[in-house]
C-alpha cells in the first residue's frame, strides 16, 4: 500500500500495465517527455520508450482513429484526450468505429483493447470547455463501455480493469479529484469489475446515487441529512455503460426512494435513463419521485459554477424533498 | 520552429506551389505495348496471370451483381469498374500479409487475396455464413484470414486506423505494412490530413492509395479541390509522393512495389495517387448521368484496363483469345451458380442481433433480446425469418 492522489494512482495503473505487457502503449497530446498537462503519464516515456509513450499533433480524430488501428492490429492503446471537452473531434471514431468494429465485422476484427481516458468534470474554473461532463453522448451508443473513478483506489484498480477488458472503454477521470482526492492504494496489479455498482453505504430511508467527483458531493449531503435522522444507502455507479441495474434497483427495493446526481445538464443526462428503468423496476415500491440533481440546462459557466454544479446542499435538499414527499 | 532552415527575405513574397510539378508515371500503353524507355516489372507469368483472373473475376462479378440488382434479387450494390488496375495492381505488390484496410469499392484486393465468389456471395445477400453476420450493407466484405478489414461505411475513418495498424506492425517488428485506399473525395475529410500527418510524424510503414476517380458520387474533382489532385498535399506533410496512371496495371503494381519498400524498410510512409475513372454508377443508388456526359463515359472506356493488361499479355505470349472465352464464360457460370445457392442460404440466426455488440451479452441487453424473442412467439407469422429462433427461452 502507499498513499497517493488520484493523478499518482493513474500513473501507477499505467506503468502497471506497462511494466507487464509491451503490447501497452500510451499516447496524446503532450503526454511523452512532458507526462501530460495533468502529469498522469510522468516518467512512463523515460521508462518504456518513445515508441511506446509519445506525443502526438494535436488532432484528437487523428488520436482516436490511430488508436482504432492499433487495437485492430493487437496492441493495447491507452490514448488520452487531453479535456473530456476535446473529445468531440473523434465523436465520428468513437462511436462510428470503435463502438462497432467487432459488431460490423462478426468479431472477425474488434478494437477490445482500446481505452481511453479523458479529464472531465467541473469545479476547476474551468469555464465552458475544461468542465463538461460528457458520458451521456456515449451511453447512447451499445458497444461502448464507459467508466468513472471516484477516488485513487478505484481509479487505479478501474483503470486496469479498464486497459483490460476486451471492449473499448472510456474513462473519464473527475479532474478536480486529481490532487484533491487522496488514500491507499495497493501497489501491486489488481483490477476492479467493470459493470458492477458499489454499494458504498448502506442504508434504509433512501438510495443516492452517483459517480466520480459527485461521490465526494453525496457523501457531504448525506453527513447533512443523517444529522436530521434520515438514514441514507450511498451507490457508486462506477460503469456508466453497461450500468448495473440490479444493485441500483435492488436497494430502491428496499428503500422506496432515489436521487440521483450528475454534474452534465439535466436534459438528456443519464440520470434520466436511470430514473426511467428504475420506475419501470420499482414502481410499487416508490414513496416518492425519482430526483436528479444535476447541472443546469446551459453550457458550463464560468463565475457563476457553483451556482451550476449540483453541490452538496442541492443533494440535500432533493433528499429532505424526497423523504418529506 | 521549423525542421529545415528558412530563407530570410526583407519583403513579402508569397509562393503557391507552383513549382511542384507532380509528374504521371506511366509503362503500359492502351495497346498493350510498352512506352519507350519504359521497362516492365519483374512480374512473372503465374503472378501476371492472378492478376489478370482477379480484374476478370471483379468485373464480371460486378457486372452480374449490378444486373441482380437491378431484378431485384439485391438491396444495394457498388462497381469498381474501370479502376480495377488501380485497386488490384497495388494489391498484388504488396505481401499477402500485409494489411488492407480499404472503402468500399476494392472489392478487386479481395478477389486477388483470393476470396471466392461464394465469400462475396454469402456477404452480398447476408446470409447465416455471411462473415459479418447479415449486419451491414452488400459490399462491406471482410476476411481475418486474408488480412482484409471488415468495410464501414463511414468515408476517411480507415485511414488514421491504417496509421496505427502499420504502427501496430513496425512496433511488432513483423516486417509487414498496412495499405488504405480511399477516394478523391474522401480526402477531403479530416481523417485524412490526421493520418498521414501522424504517419510521417511517426514514421510509419504504411501506403496512403488515393483513388482519384474524378468524382464523389455527382461531385467532381473540380469542386472538391483547387489544388493539382490530392497528391501535392504530401508535400506539406513531407512524405514521398508518386501519382500513377492508375488504369496503367504495370504502372500501378510497380509504383506499389517500391513504395512497399520505402515504407517495410525504411518507415517511410507514402502516397500514391492513382488517376482513374469510376466508369460505374457511384452505387446501384445513383445514376450518373444527371453529372456528366457520355461523351466523357466514352472518352474513358477507350482506356480500359483490363483490355490494356490483355493486350500485354497477348504480348506475351501468356494469353490467348481460347483463354479469354474460357475464363470469361468459367466466371459468368460461376458467378450465377453461386449467386442462386447463397440467395436460398437461410438468414443469420436471429441472436446475432444481440451478440459481439461486446464479448458479451450485457444484462439489460439479455433482458431485451428474451423480450424481442417472447414477442415474435406472440407474432410468428409477422417475422418469418426469425420466428423458428425464438422459440427458445423464457
Amino acid at each position: 500500500m502507499s498513499k497517493m492522489n488520484m493523478l499518482q494512482a493513474i500513473n501507477n495503473a499505467l506503468d502497471t500495465a506497462m511494466g507487464a505487457d509491451e503490447r501497452v502503449l500510451c499516447f496524446g497530446e503532450d503526454v511523452g517527455v512532458f507526462g501530460g498537462v495533468f502529469r498522469a503519464t510522468s516518467n512512463l516515456q523515460q521508462k518504456y520508450g518513445k515508441a511506446r509513450c509519445f506525443n502526438t499533433p494535436l488532432v484528437e480524430q487523428g488520436i482516436i482513429g490511430f488508436a482504432n488501428g492499433l487495437a485492430a492490429q493487437g496492441s493495447v492503446p491507452v490514448a488520452e484526450i487531453q479535456f473530456a471537452d476535446y473529445i468531440f473531434p473523434a465523436f465520428d471514431q468513437i462511436v462510428n468505429e470503435s463502438a462497432k468494429f467487432r459488431y460490423r465485422s462478426g468479431d472477425l476484427f474488434n478494437v477490445g483493447g482500446l481505452t481511453i481516458r479523458a479529464p472531465y468534470g467541473g469545479g476547476i474554473a474551468g469555464g465552458l470547455y475544461h468542465s463538461q461532463s460528457p458520458e451521456a453522448y456515449f451511453a447512447h451508443t451499445p458497444g461502448l463501455k464507459i467508466v468513472v473513478p471516484r477516488n485513487p483506489h478505484q481509479a487505479k484498480g478501474l483503470l486496469l480493469g479498464a486497459i483490460h477488458d476486451p471492449n473499448p472503454t472510456l474513462f473519464f477521470e473527475p479532474k478536480r479529484l486529481y490532487r484533491a482526492s487522496v488514500g491507499e492504494v495497493p501497489d501491486e496489479d489488481y483490477r476492479l469489475p467493470l459493470g458492477e455498482a458499489e454499494v458504498i453505504k448502506e442504508g434504509t430511508d433512501i438510495t443516492l446515487l452517483g459517480w466520480g467527483a459527485q461521490m465526494e458531493v453525496i457523501e457531504q449531503a448525506v453527513e447533512l441529512a443523517e444529522k436530521d435522522g434520515i438514514s441514507c444507502e450511498v451507490i457508486d455507479l462506477r460503469t456508466i455503460l453497461p450500468w448495473d441495474v440490479e444493485t441500483v434497483a435492488n436497494s430502491v427495493f428496499k428503500t422506496g426512494r432515489l436521487v440521483v446526481t450528475h454534474e452534465a445538464p439535466l436534459t438528456g443526462g443519464f440520470a434520466g435513463e436511470i430514473a426511467a428503468t428504475i420506475q419501470e423496476r420499482c414502481f410499487l415500491y416508490l414513496e416518492s419521485p425519482i430526483a436528479r440533481v444535476t447541472g443546469m440546462d446551459t453550457p458550463f459557466p464560468l463565475v457563476l459554477e457553483k451556482e451550476h454544479l449540483p453541490n452538496h446542499l442541492k443533494v440535500y435538499e432533493a433528499i429532505r424533498a424526497s423523504v418529506e414527499f | 520552429m521549423t525542421t529545415t532552415k528558412s530563407k530570410v527575405v526583407y519583403s513579402p513574397v508569397f509562393t503557391d506551389g507552383a513549382e511542384f510539378r507532380i509528374p504521371t508515371f506511366k509503362l503500359l500503353k492502351q495497346d498493350g505495348s510498352l512506352y519507350k524507355s519504359a521497362k516492365a516489372p519483374d512480374l512473372d507469368k503465374e503472378k501476371a496471370l492472378r492478376i489478370y483472373r482477379a480484374m476478370i473475376t471483379t468485373r464480371i462479378l460486378d457486372e452480374r451483381m449490378l444486373a441482380a440488382q437491378r431484378q431485384g434479387r439485391l438491396s444495394f450494390y457498388m462497381q469498381c469498374t474501370g479502376e480495377e488496375a488501380a485497386v488490384i495492381g497495388s494489391a498484388a505488390a504488396l505481401d499477402d500479409n500485409d494489411m488492407i484496410m480499404a472503402q468500399y469499392r476494392e472489392q478487386g484486393a479481395l478477389a486477388y487475396r483470393g476470396f471466392s465468389i461464394d465469400e462475396f456471395m454469402n456477404q452480398l445477400f447476408g446470409n447465416e455464413l455471411d462473415y459479418g453476420k447479415g449486419r451491414q450493407m452488400p459490399v462491406h466484405y471482410g476476411s481475418k484470414k486474408l488480412n482484409y478489414m471488415t468495410i464501414s461505411s463511414p468515408l476517411a475513418t480507415q485511414i488514421p486506423q491504417a496509421t496505427g495498424y502499420a504502427y501496430g506492425q513496425k512496433m511488432a517488428g513483423d516486417g509487414h505494412c498496412t495499405i488504405t485506399y480511399f477516394g478523391e473525395g474522401a480526402a477531403s475529410e479530416g481523417d485524412f490530413h490526421a493520418a498521414l500527418n501522424m504517419a510521417a510524424v511517426h514514421r510509419v510503414p504504411v501506403i496512403f492509395l488515393c483513388r482519384n476517380n474524378g468524382y464523389a458520387i455527382s461531385t467532381p474533382a473540380a469542386e472538391q479541390f483547387a489544388a493539382d489532385g490530392v497528391a501535392p498535399r504530401a508535400y506539406g506533410y513531407k512524405m514521398d509522393v508518386i501519382r500513377v496512371d492508375g488504369n496503367d496495371i504495370l504502372a500501378m503494381y510497380e509504383a506499389t512495389r517500391a513504395a512497399r519498400a520505402m515504407a517495410v524498410e525504411h518507415n517511410r510512409p507514402v502516397l500514391i495517387e492513382a488517376m482513374s475513372y469510376r466508369l460505374a454508377a457511384h452505387s446501384s443508388s445513383d445514376d450518373p448521368s444527371g453529372y456528366r456526359s457520355k461523351d466523357e463515359e466514352a472518352v474513358w472506356r477507350e482506356k480500359d484496363p483490363i483490355l490494356r493488361m490483355r493486350l500485354w499479355l497477348e504480348s506475351k505470349k501468356w494469353w490467348s483469345e481460347d483463354d479469354e472465352k474460357q475464363l470469361q464464360e468459367n466466371m459468368r457460370r460461376e458467378v450465377l451458380e453461386t449467386m442462386k445457392r447463397a440467395q436460398k442460404r437461410p438468414p443469420p440466426p436471429l441472436e446475432t442481433l444481440v451478440s459481439d455488440v461486446y464479448d458479451e451479452v450485457p444484462p439489460m441487453l439479455a433482458e431485451q433480446f428474451e423480450k424481442l424473442k417472447a414477442h415474435i412467439r406472440r407474432y410468428p407469422d409477422e417475422y418469418p425469418k426469425s420466428a423458428e429462433h425464438a422459440k427458445g427461452g423464457a
